[in-house]
C-alpha cells in the first residue's frame, strides 16, 4: 500500500446495491472485490462502474473490433489513441475520429449534439492537430412526429452553436430518416485535424514524480454517470436522464484550442488526453496506464465550478471543455502563463508514480486505492451470442410493376425525406470559416478542403445505410465502407482511412449482437479490397428504447487526400458534356428507396457490393479525373441512377437529353435500382472515355448529353422534366417539415 | 506582441508575427493589423485576403495590448464570437484593452474594417451607429448572397463602380441591422450605406435581405468614410478555387488608397 490511509470501505450490503445501480453485474462486481481484496469505496465503486461501461471498456465489441484491419503504410496511429492518425504528404498527418453523442442528443437534443462535437474536438487537438473540418451523421426518426421535428431542430442548432463558434467549418454529414430511430436519434459527429506528421501527441504518461496538470473548465456536477447512461437502454422516463447531460461552452473551447496548440509548439508535453466520458477517471487512469505508471491525484487542487463536491462527484463528472496532461518537470510556469493568457484555469492536481497505483487523495482523506494493471486486463471482455440475421430472399424486379411512371416516381423521389436537399441543415453551419473550404456541402460527393499554405486538400464524407445493414448486415457493412471510398474516388482524390461509429441496439441480443458481427465482417472486407484501413473508432451500443432498437447504422467516416486542391471536382453538371455510366447495372430493386417510397414496400436483399469490380472502377474514375476531361462525377447510390442525373443537374441547374435503357431491365428497375460500384461522369469526349474504359475491361455506356443551363431533363421518348419543378420537390420537403413555409 | 497563429508548428502561416515590411517587399504597401480577441475565428480567413491584395501577411494583434504596431495604416476586426457573444454579441470585446487605441486611431483618421463580428463589435463601442440584432430567422444563415455597392470611391470601395453587385458569403446569427428611422434616414442623406443585400440582378427585394435588416443594409461608413463595418465575409471570396474572387475588390480598394497615401 502507498496510501498512508485505506479508503474507507462502503457497507457491504450497499455496495453490492450501488453496484448493480451503476450497471456492474454480480460476477463483475465479484471481479472488483478479488482486485482490492476488500469492498470498495464509494469513490472506487464509481471508477470501475465507468471504467468497465459498455461506453468505456468496449466490452461486448471489443472482440470484434480487432476483425477489422488498421495498417497500411500511411497509417501513423491506428485505433487505440483519442484518435487515428494518417500521413497525407508533405510532412502532414490528418488526425481523425467520429463519436457519437445519441443517448444525450435524445434528452436533451441542443445540449447533446453540442457536447458531442465539442467531444470530438477535443479527441483531436489532444494529439496536437489544429482542427480544420467537422462532419456528421445523424438518424432521425419519422419525420411526421412532431418529437422528430423538435429533435432535429435542436441537434442542427446544437451542432452548429457549437461548431460555428469554435470556427471549425461544419463541410459534410449525412441524414436519413426512419421510424425505428423514433425513441433513439443518432448524432456521430467527426472531426478532421491537421498537424506535422512528426509532431503527435499521445496519452502515454511516463516519468515518475512529472506533474499531472488540469487545464480548462471548472468542475461540476453535470454529467455524472453519463458513461453509464449511455450504456443502458432507454426507458419511458428518459427525461429524467436530463441531469446527466452535459452543458457545453464552444468558447472556452476556442480558447482551449489555441491554448493547448500553443503548448503543443514548445516541447514541454509529456503526455495529454481530453477528459470525456467519465471525466477526471478515464484520462487519468487511461494516460497512467498506458505508460505503465502509477497516478496520485489531490482532489482539493481541482478547479471547481460548486461547492461541497465529493470525491465521488469530482471523478466521475463529466463537465465539458476540460484536458489532462503531464509535464515535464519544471515546465508547469511557462505551461500555466499560456493558459492564463487565454483566461483558462490550470492546476497541478497530482504527481506520476512508479507505484502502478492510482490513489485519490481528497481532504486529507484517501478516498480510492486502485491498482491499475487488473483494472484494464480484469475488465470485462464478452463473446456474446450472436444470431445471423437471416438472408431475405432477392427481389425479382418483375414482380414489383411500375405504380406510378418514371417521371412522377422521379419528382416524388428527389422529395422525400431521405433524398431531399439537406440545404436547410447546412445552411446553419457555417462551412467557409477558415477559408479552405473549396467545395462545400452539397457541392461534391465529399467534402474538399484545402490545407492551409498547401495545394493539397483533404476529401471528406460520411456514410452509411442502414435498410441495407438490417436487410444483411454483411453486405450493408461492405457498402458503408464502399459508398464512402466511393464518395472520395468521385472528386478525384484518394481514399487513405476511415473512422468508424458503430450505432447498434441491446448486444446481450444475440440478433443484435449478429447484426454487428455481421457489419463488421462486411467492413473488414471492405477495408482490406480498398485498402481503405479503419484508425479510429466509437461503438453506441443499448441503441433501444421501450425494447426497440434501430437498424444497425456503422457510421463510417472516410478522409482521402488529393495532392492539387484545383483537380478535384464536383458533381454539378455542365452545359455540352456527354454522361457516361461506369459500372454495371442489373436493376437492383430490393431494399431500394424506389421500391420503399414508390411501391411502399421494403424488402428484400439489398444490393450486392463485388469488391473487385468496386476497386476496378473506381480507380478508373480516380484516374479519368485526375487526367483531365472530367468536368463533373456523382456516384450513384440512394434513389438510383435517375436520381443521381437529377442530383447532378439540379446542382448545376444544367439539363440533360436521356438515351433509352438497354433492352432486358425494365425502365423502372434500370432508372431507380441501386447496383453498387457505379458513377455518371460528364466528359468531354464520350467516346475516348469509353475506349479507355473498354481497355482496363471497365463497363460504360453513354446515357445522355447536358443541355443548356436552366431547361429540363429529357427523359427517352422525349418526356421531360423540368428541372424547376424538381427543385421545387427537391428544397421544399425540409423547410416546409421545419418552418411551415 | 504574441501572435496566436502559426503556434501549432505547422509551416509559417500568412499574418504571424511580421510587422515591419518585409525584406524584398514594397515600401508602400498596406499595414493592416488584425485585432484577435479571446472567440475571434477568422483572422486566418482575413489575413489571407490582406496578403492576397497587398502582397504581405498583416499583424496579429492580440486584445491584450494596448497600443497598435507603428505604421500601422489599417486595424482589422475579425469575424468570430469574441467572448463567446456573451452579454451581446461584440459588447465584451468593445471594452477590451486594445479598443482604446483603435478608438484614437480611428479618431485620428485611421482606416478600420470590421466584418461579422466585428462590425458588431464597431457599433457595440459605438464607432458605428446601430446594431446588430438576432437574424429575423432566428436561425444562424451560412450562404451565399448578393451585395450591391451604395458607395463607390471610398477607400473601401473603390475599385467598384457604383451599383456594382458582387457575390459575397454570409455566416452569422445576428447580423439583423436595425437602427432608428432618423439614423437610417441620416445614414442613406450622407451616403453612408456602403452595401445592400440584393438579389443578383441588383434588386434589394425582401427575399434577398436573408437577415432582415432595415432596408437591407448589409455595411455602412463613417462619416469620414474611413471605417465600414458589414456583416458578410468579402474575404472568403478572394480565390478562384474558393468559389471566386468577388470579394478581392475591397482589399485591393484599400491597397490603393492606402499604399499611396499613408494615413
Amino acid at each position: 500500500m502507498t496510501a498512508d490511509s485505506a479508503p474507507q470501505p462502503l457497507p457491504a450490503g450497499r455496495a453490492r446495491q450501488l453496484a448493480a445501480e451503476f450497471g456492474l453485474t454480480p460476477e463483475e462486481y465479484g471481479r472488483v472485490l478479488a482486485i482490492l481484496g476488500r469492498v470498495p469505496s464509494l469513490t472506487e465503486l464509481g471508477v470501475f462502474s465507468v471504467m468497465w461501461s459498455e461506453h468505456c471498456s468496449y466490452k461486448s465489441s471489443k472482440v470484434w473490433l480487432r476483425e477489422l484491419p488498421t495498417r497500411a503504410p500511411w497509417v501513423i496511429q491506428g485505433p487505440g489513441e483519442n484518435a487515428g492518425v494518417i500521413a497525407i504528404g508533405d510532412g502532414l498527418a490528418a488526425v481523425f475520429k467520429m463519436e457519437s453523442h445519441n443517448h444525450p442528443s435524445f434528452i436533451e437534443p441542443y445540449q447533446g449534439a453540442a457536447t458531442g462535437v465539442g467531444g470530438i474536438l477535443r479527441d483531436v487537438f489532444t494529439m496536437g492537430a489544429r482542427p480544420v473540418a467537422n462532419l456528421n451523421a445523424l438518424r432521425f426518426g419519422d419525420p411526421k412526429l412532431p418529437l422528430t421535428r423538435r429533435i432535429l431542430d435542436g441537434v442542427v442548432r446544437g451542432i452548429g452553436g457549437y461548431g460555428n463558434c469554435v470556427g471549425v467549418p461544419t463541410v459534410g454529414g449525412e441524414v436519413n430518416f426512419h421510424p425505428a430511430y423514433n425513441g433513439n436519434p443518432l448524432v456521430n459527429a467527426m472531426t478532421v485535424g491537421i498537424a506535422r506528421a512528426d509532431r503527435i501527441f499521445t496519452a502515454r504518461a511516463t516519468g515518475v514524480g512529472n506533474p499531472v496538470v488540469y487545464v480548462g473548465s471548472r468542475t461540476g456536477r453535470d454529467g455524472i454517470h453519463g458513461a453509464t447512461m449511455a450504456s443502458a437502454e432507454f426507458s419511458a422516463d428518459a427525461e429524467e436522464k436530463r441531469p446527466t447531460v452535459q452543458i457545453g461552452d464552444p468558447f472556452t473551447e476556442k480558447l482551449l484550442i489555441e491554448a493547448c496548440l500553443e503548448l503543443m509548439a514548445t516541447d514541454a508535453i509529456v503526455a495529454i488526453q481530453d477528459m470525456g466520458a467519465a471525466g477526471l477517471t478515464s484520462s487519468s487512469v487511461e494516460m497512467a496506464g498506458k505508460g505503465g505508471m502509477g497516478i496520485e491525484l489531490d482532489l482539493d487542487a481541482v478547479p471547481q465550478r460548486e461547492e461541497g463536491m465529493s470525491a465521488y462527484e469530482m471523478m466521475l463528472s463529466e463537465s465539458q471543455e476540460r484536458m489532462l496532461m503531464i509535464l515535464k518537470p519544471g515546465r508547469e510556469a511557462e505551461a500555466e502563463a499560456i493558459f492564463r493568457k487565454w483566461e483558462l484555469d490550470f492546476a497541478v492536481i497530482g504527481r506520476l508514480t512508479d507505484t502502478g497505483r492510482i490513489v485519490i487523495r481528497h481532504k486529507g482523506a484517501v478516498e480510492a486505492d486502485i491498482p491499475l494493471a487488473p483494472l484494464e486486463s480484469e475488465a470485462p471482455l464478452y463473446r456474446r451470442p450472436t444470431a445471423e440475421t437471416p438472408k431475405p430472399p432477392p427481389l425479382d424486379p418483375a414482380s414489383v410493376p411500375d405504380p406510378v411512371g418514371i417521371e412522377e416516381a422521379l419528382r416524388r423521389l428527389v422529395g422525400s425525406p431521405d433524398l431531399c436537399s439537406r440545404r436547410w441543415i447546412w445552411d446553419q453551419y457555417d462551412s467557409t470559416v477558415g477559408g479552405q473550404t473549396v467545395r462545400r456541402p452539397g457541392a461534391a460527393d465529399a467534402a474538399i478542403v484545402r490545407i492551409e499554405g498547401h495545394r493539397r486538400a483533404l476529401a471528406l464524407t460520411t456514410d452509411c445505410t442502414p435498410r441495407y445493414c438490417a436487410a444483411d448486415p454483411e453486405e450493408g457493412g461492405k457498402q458503408a465502407v464502399a459508398e464512402a471510398w466511393r464518395n472520395i474516388t468521385a472528386t478525384g482524390a484518394t481514399p487513405l482511412a476511415i473512422t468508424d461509429n458503430m450505432n447498434f441496439g441491446n448486444p446481450e441480443k444475440p440478433e443484435i449482437m449478429g447484426q454487428f458481427a455481421g457489419c463488421i465482417r462486411g467492413m473488414a472486407a471492405a477495408c482490406r479490397a480498398l485498402d481503405f484501413p479503419v484508425v479510429s473508432g466509437n461503438v453506441s451500443l443499448y441503441n433501444e428504447t421501450e425494447g426497440r432498437a434501430i437498424l444497425p447504422t456503422p457510421a463510417i467516416g472516410g478522409v482521402g487526400v488529393i495532392e492539387d486542391a484545383a483537380r478535384a471536382i464536383g458533381l454539378a453538371l455542365v452545359p455540352g458534356c456527354e454522361l457516361v455510366l461506369v459500372g454495371a447495372t442489373r436493376g437492383h430493386l430490393g431494399q431500394s428507396l424506389w421500391l420503399r417510397e414508390i411501391a411502399g414496400r421494403e424488402e428484400g436483399a439489398p444490393p450486392p457490393v463485388d469488391l473487385a469490380a468496386e476497386r476496378r472502377n473506381g480507380d478508373f474514375v480516380r484516374a479519368r479525373i485526375l487526367a483531365g476531361g472530367v468536368r463533373a462525377c456523382h456516384d450513384v447510390s440512394d434513389g438510383g441512377l435517375l436520381v443521381a442525373i437529377a442530383e447532378m443537374a439540379l446542382a448545376g441547374d444544367v439539363g440533360a437529353t436521356l438515351e433509352p435503357p438497354p433492352a432486358g431491365i425494365p425502365a423502372h428497375a434500370f432508372w431507380f435500382g441501386e447496383d453498387q460500384g457505379r458513377y455518371v461522369l460528364a466528359v468531354e469526349d464520350g467516346a475516348a472515355l469509353l475506349a479507355a474504359a473498354a481497355a482496363a475491361g471497365v463497363p460504360a455506356a453513354r446515357i445522355g448529353r447536358a443541355g443548356a443551363p436552366g431547361g429540363a431533363l429529357v427523359l427517352p421518348g422525349g418526356r421531360s422534366i423540368s428541372l424547376a419543378g424538381l427543385r421545387e420537390a427537391h428544397e421544399g420537403f425540409l423547410p416546409a417539415l421545419m418552418e411551415g413555409r | 506582441m504574441r501572435a496566436p497563429a502559426g503556434s501549432d508548428g505547422l509551416p509559417a502561416r500568412p499574418g504571424a508575427r511580421h510587422l515591419s515590411p518585409a525584406p524584398g517587399s514594397k515600401e508602400a504597401s498596406l499595414n493592416a493589423a488584425i485585432i484577435v480577441f479571446p472567440g475571434t475565428n477568422r483572422e486566418r480567413d482575413m489575413a489571407i485576403a490582406l496578403e492576397r491584395a497587398a502582397g504581405r501577411p498583416p499583424a496579429l494583434l492580440f486584445h491584450r495590448e494596448t497600443e497598435l504596431p507603428r505604421g500601422t495604416d489599417l486595424v482589422v476586426l475579425a469575424g468570430g464570437f469574441s467572448y463567446g457573444d456573451y452579454l451581446r454579441c461584440g459588447a465584451i470585446a468593445a471594452h477590451s484593452p486594445i479598443m482604446r487605441a483603435v478608438r484614437e486611431f480611428a479618431a485620428r483618421g485611421g482606416h478600420v474594417l470590421g466584418v461579422c463580428n466585428g462590425f458588431q463589435i464597431l457599433c457595440e463601442a459605438q464607432m458605428l451607429p446601430g446594431a446588430l440584432l438576432r437574424n429575423a430567422s432566428l436561425r444562424f444563415l451560412s450562404m451565399d448572397c448578393h451585395l450591391r455597392v451604395e458607395r463607390a470611391g471610398t477607400p473601401f470601395t473603390g475599385r467598384w463602380q457604383q451599383g456594382a453587385v458582387f457575390r459575397s458569403v454570409m455566416a452569422h446569427g445576428d447580423g439583423n441591422y436595425f437602427a432608428d428611422a432618423a439614423t437610417l434616414d441620416r445614414l442613406e442623406g450622407e451616403g453612408l450605406v456602403a452595401f445592400r443585400y440584393c438579389d443578383a440582378r441588383g434588386e434589394a427585394t425582401a427575399e434577398a435581405n436573408l437577415n432582415g435588416s432595415a432596408r437591407n443594409i448589409a455595411g455602412i461608413l463613417s462619416p469620414n468614410l474611413r471605417v465600414l463595418g458589414l456583416m458578410p465575409h468579402p474575404e472568403n471570396y478572394v480565390d478562384p478555387l474558393l468559389g471566386g474572387t468577388d470579394g478581392l475588390p475591397l482589399f485591393e480598394s484599400l491597397v490603393d488608397a492606402l499604399a499611396a497615401a499613408p494615413a
